[in-house]
């Protein structure tokens, strides 16, 4: 049974596609075209990209710059969740980084991109291997251990910076994570390329098969000789680089770290990126593209709300609405015909 | 060596010391200084520690103890700070609550110890308002109408205005939305396109601004947001729209943080009306009346004033959040 389990999750990566319909990002793509279709009829210049001071500028460019913090934290999210886990505390771990890199700059006044990069990603590296710690030595459920490194990453920010904004000026900071690459925002760009890293790393060697058999089934994978400590704790080490790298944009866009406001709230956004991208919340196969697309999706909604102006409470409702849709959809639930019982598997 | 020049010093002091204490004839019935305790919520912004600054200032200039509690934005925490302060009997407490409901046991016992209470920056909902002797705050609805008399004159009644709201369902939020717009209804040509929320934050404060410049290109002649932080993050959105920030759009804004000051002197943004944390004066010229038995109203408004361009330069020094 065990083995069975192993082989048809990804021992082999021949037989990796699961027997049932498998989850993919079509829906949250369709959903995103939809959606762009009907802004292109009904919002004025919605499709329309100009040059800029040598950046392209519209709200397509918005939707992918605004969207690429949440589309950098589904990045290292999906995996986590992918090992059955999950990372509460990303959004604090942006604070923290983003804060610890702002000093950084006051410090080294004019420069030291080097210094506030290096300085946010140690920090934030570091919040993820006490979450892996605490997650497999401790054996803490992820919930109650990345919930407490929410509360203690974020009242660290506020210590370090004395509770206040810190604000800075660093024009190399603002070109390497607020600048622009043949005309795209930095931030999307440095999304595109951490997700085709992490994709690549996940198609290419065994760490993807290692990451689809811990969230599957630990204890089969244990058997089998995965590293499973190893596994998650790397899977929160990642989310925690990926929030680091999301704190850095998000302190470039507006010069300024603010340790109360600075990601709150955005570790449900990324949460809801994943799910409705197809990755299942009890582990298992992770859907990279689909988490971008998810995330994406999530910003264009935010977009036309704010454009058509529907009042917040109610956007909020549609936001919710869309992402039960697409989450419904993805797990192929919505049935006219109740399908035939079928005996449940293991990998059912 | 060390001893000798220990005892010069002491003795030198003590001379002095007693130098200044003499008492003056007719000073001889002045009683032992005011204690006043302060229940601060907690240290979340920089206005709430100009807040407590102002009050432990002006404590020490007017020579009266100050016993100091930080509750940590933990409501317990307060309430039992205040009820530390009615065992010590002090003579006063000053009480920035929290939030607004829960307060009634509590003050009910600071009541029947006979020490009276001030509230300072935000109202509690008791069922007798003669639990706290005054209400010293800003008006939020008022802050907002002052805003729009601004924009009115400037605009000389005719705009298209964009408004960024705090965060949605806040007491500053609503009120400030709901001045602005009773100001608004009297001049017909002056109308809000766009509101949206940009939960105080300057983050969503640009992202908001970035959505409304798209979809309302070239037609907006203002914008109003409910606090400096959101006005910043729109300077930016406008500027990074190839506009200028403060001439091609108008900005005005509430709170008046420094960084508000240094926007306006650099010409980006155009008023901001100013939510005054300094508190301190008010709340002990407050005290000092009821401790003499006079009556003081049940609620005094804080001293808030719009300021322009034109006055930054020369307000910016003295600003200190």
């Amino acid at each position: 049974m065990v083995a069975n389990e192993m082989l048809s999750r990804g021992a082999d990566p021949e037989s990796r596609r699961p027997p049932r319909r498998a989850r993919s990002a079509a829906w949250p793509l369709l959903c995103l075209i939809v959606i762009l279709a009907l802004n292109c009829l009904l919002t004025p210049h919605f499709a329309s990209i100009q040059v800029r001071d040598g950046r392209l500028y519209g709200s397509l460019i918005d939707i992918l710059r605004n969207g690429s913090v949440v589309m950098l934290l589904a990045v290292g999210m999906t995996v986590v969740i992918a090992t059955a886990g999950i990372d509460l505390s990303v959004g604090s771990v942006m604070a923290l980084a983003g804060t610890a890199g702002a000093l950084a700059l006051v410090r080294h006044s004019g420069g030291g991109v080097w210094e506030a990069a290096g300085s946010a990603l140690v920090i934030a590296a570091l919040s993820g291997l006490l979450a892996g710690l605490l997650v497999v030595r401790l054996k803490l459920q992820p919930i109650i251990a990345t919930l407490a490194l929410l509360v203690v990453d974020r009242g660290i920010a506020m210590v370090i910076s004395g509770g206040e904004k810190v604000r800075f000026e660093s024009i190399p900071f603002e070109a390497v994570f607020h600048g622009s690459v043949l005309g795209l925002p930095s931030a999307l760009v440095l999304a595109a390329l951490v997700g085709a890293g992490v994709w690549m790393v996940l198609r290419f060697t065994v760490a993807g098969v290692w990451v689809e058999a811990v969230g599957g089934n630990a204890q089969a994978a244990r058997t089998c000789g995965v590293p499973v400590g190893s596994v998650r704790t790397g899977a929160y080490i990642l989310a925690g680089l990926c929030a680091g790298l999301a704190g850095l944009t998000a302190c470039a866009e507006i010069k300024e770290a603010d340790p109360a406001a600075m990601g709150m709230y955005l570790e449900l956004d990324a949460i809801i990126a994943v799910v409705i991208g197809g990755t299942s919340l009890t582990g298992g196969r992770p859907m990279l593209l689909g988490s971008l697309i998810g995330a994406v999706l999530m910003q264009s909604l935010t977009i036309t709300m704010q454009m058509h102006d529907v009042p917040t409470e109610q956007s909020l409702i549609v936001k919710a609405a869309v992402a039960v849709v697409v989450c419904v959809l993805q797990a192929g639930r919505l049935r006219l015909v109740p399908a035939p019982r079928k005996p449940t598997g293991a990998t059912g | 060596m060390m001893k000798s020049l220990l005892v010069i010093g002491v003795s030198a002091s003590l001379v002095t010391g007693l130098g200044w204490t003499r008492p003056q004839p007719g000073d001889s019935k002045e009683k032992k200084p005011i204690v006043v305790g302060f229940a601060q919520e907690g240290a979340e912004s920089a206005w709430r520690t100009a807040e407590t600054k102002s009050i432990k200032d002006e404590a020490q200039k007017r020579g009266v103890t100050l016993k100091f509690s930080d509750a940590q934005e933990k409501q317990p925490e307060q309430i039992r700070a205040v009820r530390d302060f009615v065992r010590q009997k002090v003579d006063a407490i000053i009480l920035a609550p929290k939030v607004e409901t829960g307060w009634d046991v509590v003050l009910a016992e600071a009541k029947a110890a006979g020490i009276p209470v001030i509230l300072v920056d935000r109202g509690v909902t008791v069922k007798d308002d003669g639990l706290y002797a005054t209400l010293i705050a800003s008006d939020f609805v008022e802050e907002g109408r002052v805003a729009a008399q601004w924009l009115a004159k400037e605009t000389k009644g005719k705009a298209n205005i964009v408004e960024l709201q705090g965060t949605t369902g806040s007491a500053p939020a609503e009120q400030r939305k709901k001045g602005f717009a009773d100001e608004l209804a009297k001049h017909p040509e002056m109308k809000i396109i766009k509101s949206q929320s940009g939960d105080f934050s300057r983050a969503k404060g640009k992202q908001v601004m970035e959505a409304f410049l798209k979809s309302e290109r070239g037609n907006i002649n203002a914008v109003y947001a409910h606090n400096d932080d959101m006005a910043l993050g729109a300077i930016q959105a406008i500027e990074e729209a190839g506009l200028k920030p403060g001439k091609d759009i108008l900005i005005v804004s509430i709170d008046g943080v420094k960084a508000a000051f240094e926007a306006m002197v650099a010409g980006k943004l155009n008023a901001t009306v100013e939510c005054n944390p300094l508190l301190g004066p008010a709340a002990f010229d407050a005290i000092e009346k009821v401790l003499a038995h006079q009556t003081v109203p049940k609620y005094i408004k804080s001293e808030d004033r719009l300021y322009e361009q034109k006055d930054a330069a020369a307000a910016i020094g003295g600003r200190k959040y």
